[in-house]
């Protein structure tokens, strides 16, 4: 057991402990705060140097809240987020701001929305060299050098730098903000659903990008993501998210396979197979996600969730290792015999 | 009895083109397909084949300037008898009492299709007096009734409430009940799920599904979703560019498709069974822009089995290639 930990944490370039991020509900004159909701409660997770986490989860679940609070782009309320850099572990969440710019060469952003994440006026050069220009990173000419490797790195023609975004695909535009997060060499690279704006035929044009860039340059990938195939297929390990809570991480297959939280299993039920010989009979959850203002006592999950026993209303379940590298938060994890989805012909 | 067996709806040779200062969108050009009675017709495309725009020419609601330039939309209408939609007026009486009466439509994002300034059940109540002779007290009923219909917990209250105070799932319920308040033949659901999470995809895919069975309803569902046509069809009509490529019942459009674009989709979409971190094999290139419509056969520049001097000249037909089945490419011609 200690080597394993050992091992683990000798790789490990992100370790979030704890992280909370509350917004206060203001009612009335005097904007008094009346309640909080809680985006992000409690949540823990590490990330290996080259390696893919996916945070999946419906909307409203807390899964781009996490993300931007490991940028900081919002302060967490509560919790740790260690980076660590050159031998040295950094806490972003408290970092003083004179070091944050100098900490963010490391970890950089791809978002989800190829139209309105770059600005209509300026051009691919402006854009790809606009992290350049901030980070005070060589003369004009040896920045647009560099915007020229990176546009090719990312099957763009450089030749097209003078162009503005709106001269260029839904893809080929996913290719620019890509472009511009790669600028600094950074190590973590932040993607909030990067295909999810995409039609299917260029989705996989970009999901295969970035695996390629991964290999190339060891990058180290915190994926958000909503479209469960699209998460099966570029990560290595899989948390998935539920109202603010992670509520399993596991390997990939292990996940698809063999889960052991029952909103994995109705999750994975619920995604429709492209495949009609495959109409199963799916888990239909009843009722609603809950309010994240006002979650339900003990697990959040409990009023929707088929298993749920008396001691699921009470106790909020802790998050354990029932496998190596399987955290599962369910009081009932290691009894219930749950149902994954099966490894089948390809198409 | 002899229509039972026939089309409720066959589209022949649509073509809806939208004129523009910088030039002319074919967005539709030369459609064809039909549509049973109790069945699920799925519409399978990406952006811009024209899938949104076929469903807006059935129901005369092509934004200007677009205007249906050719074609037939034959309805078979209650009685028997046949309509043709694209001789009617836009506005005309007969087109209105189809609308909403014979055909019910779901768009894509439930939060903009509902006014914010009225309530559902005013929404609902009008669909109802414009379809049916009946007075405000009936029409509410009817409408808490359909509210129930579709699983909407407490219709009583709900009937009251803004579309902004329910949540996505309920709001897509509502619009389903708009679509059925006046018992339609044919239901054209245009991106039902697009904006909802999978779990409540599955619920209102599940509602719909019953929907069906219970009152033998034709659906066209419209999506770029491989997963949901999979599901929820019977035949598969599968457009590009404007065009029909290829059509089929679902298993064979899926289990053995003809056409090299709608392999190439398959292939291309990452599944929830497939094996992780394997590179996908992906159709190169990006859609053509609607101006730049490319000659022949719309797919060849992008055709891995493209054959120069035949594909990128003539435009192949769509034409039988099994039992049941057809395909526009010269592969089989």
């Amino acid at each position: 057991m200690t080597i394993t930990r050992a091992g683990r944490e000798k790789s490990v370039l992100l370790d979030v402990k704890g992280l909370k991020k509350y917004f206060p509900i203001r009612r009335g004159l005097l904007q008094k705060t009346v309640g909080h909701v809680k985006a992000v409660d409690d949540v823990t997770f590490f990330l290996n140097r080259g390696e893919t986490l996916s945070l999946v989860g419906e909307s409203g679940c807390g899964k781009t809240t996490t993300s931007r609070c490991i940028l900081r782009a919002i302060a967490p309320t509560a919790g740790q987020v260690l980076l660590s850099d050159n031998g040295e572990v950094l806490d972003v969440a408290t970092v003083p701001r004179s070091r944050l710019r100098s900490l963010r060469r490391q970890m950089q952003m791809i978002f989800q929305d190829p139209f309105s994440s770059l600005n209509p006026r300026m051009t691919l050069l402006d854009i790809v060299g606009e992290p350049l220009l901030v980070h005070g990173e060589g003369n004009a000419q040896e920045r647009a050098d560099r915007v020229v490797e990176l546009l090719r790195l990312v099957g763009l023609r450089p030749e097209y730098m003078r162009r503005y975004p709106h001269a260029f695909s839904g893809g080929q535009r996913q290719r620019i903000g890509i472009a511009r997060a790669l600028a600094l060499n950074p190590r973590l690279v932040v993607a909030d659903e990067p295909v999810s704006a995409l039609d299917v035929s260029v989705q996989a044009q970009i999901l295969n990008l970035l695996l390629e860039l991964q290999e190339r340059l060891g990058l180290t990938y915190l994926f958000v993501a909503h479209d469960l195939s699209v998460v099966k297929h570029i990560s290595e390990r899989v948390a998935v998210m539920y109202v603010g809570r992670i509520v399993e991480t596991a390997p990939t297959e292990e996940l698809f396979a063999s889960p052991k939280h029952p909103y994995t299993e109705a999750l994975l039920s619920a995604v429709p197979k492209p495949d009609p010989r495959l109409r199963s009979e799916r888990i239909i959850l009843q009722g609603e996600v809950a309010d994240p203002a006002n979650t339900p006592p003990g697990c959040h999950f409990h009023p929707r969730c088929k298993y749920a026993q008396a001691v699921c209303r009470e106790k909020s379940p802790v998050q354990e290792e029932i496998a190596p590298n399987h955290f599962v938060s369910c009081h009932r994890a290691t009894e219930l015999s749950l149902r994954g989805v099966a490894r089948s012909i390809a198409l | 009895m002899q229509y039972d067996t026939k089309a409720l709806l066959s589209v022949r040779n649509l073509r809806t083109s939208f004129f523009q200062d910088e030039g002319t969108t074919k967005a539709v050009d030369g459609a064809s397909f039909d549509v049973f009675p109790g069945k699920t017709l799925g519409i399978v495309g990406e952006s811009g084949c024209g899938k949104s725009v076929t469903a807006q020419s059935i129901l005369r609601i092509v934004d200007h300037p677009g205007r249906i330039v050719e074609g037939e939309i034959v309805l078979t209408r209650a009685d028997g008898s046949q309509t043709d939609l694209v001789k009617l007026k836009p506005n005309s009486r007969e087109i209105r009492s189809i609308r909403g009466g014979d055909i019910g439509l779901i768009f894509q994002e439930p939060m903009t299709s509902f006014s914010p300034v009225h309530t559902v059940g005013a929404q609902l109540i009008e669909a109802v007096l414009l379809h049916s002779a009946v007075g405000r007290r009936e029409a509410r009923r009817r409408g808490i009734e359909a509210l129930r219909s579709v699983g909407i917990p407490k219709p009583e209250r709900r009937i009251d409430e803004y579309s902004f105070e329910l949540s996505g799932g309920l709001r897509q319920r509502a619009m389903i009940a708009v679509a059925l308040s006046c018992d339609p033949r044919l239901l054209i659901a245009d991106e039902p799920t697009t904006a909802l999470d999978v779990t409540t995809q599955a619920q209102i895919l599940d509602l719909l599904r019953g929907i069906q069975q219970e009152r033998g309803m034709a659906i066209m569902l419209i999506t770029h979703n491989l997963g949901v046509v999979a599901e929820m069809a019977d035949d598969v009509v599968v457009m590009y560019l404007g065009r029909v490529v290829e059509q089929g019942n679902v298993d064979d459009i899926f289990h053995d498709p003809k056409h090299p674009y709608t392999k190439a989709l398959l292939q291309s979409i990452p599944s929830i069974e497939s094996v992780p971190r394997v590179k996908l094999p992906t159709i190169s290139g990006s859609i053509p822009h609607p101006f730049n419509r490319p000659k022949g056969c719309p797919f060849h520049p992008r055709c891995a089995s493209s054959m120069a001097g035949r594909c990128d000249t003539e435009d192949p037909l769509l034409q039988a290639v099994g039992e049941g089945r057809k395909a526009s490419c010269f592969l089989y011609q």
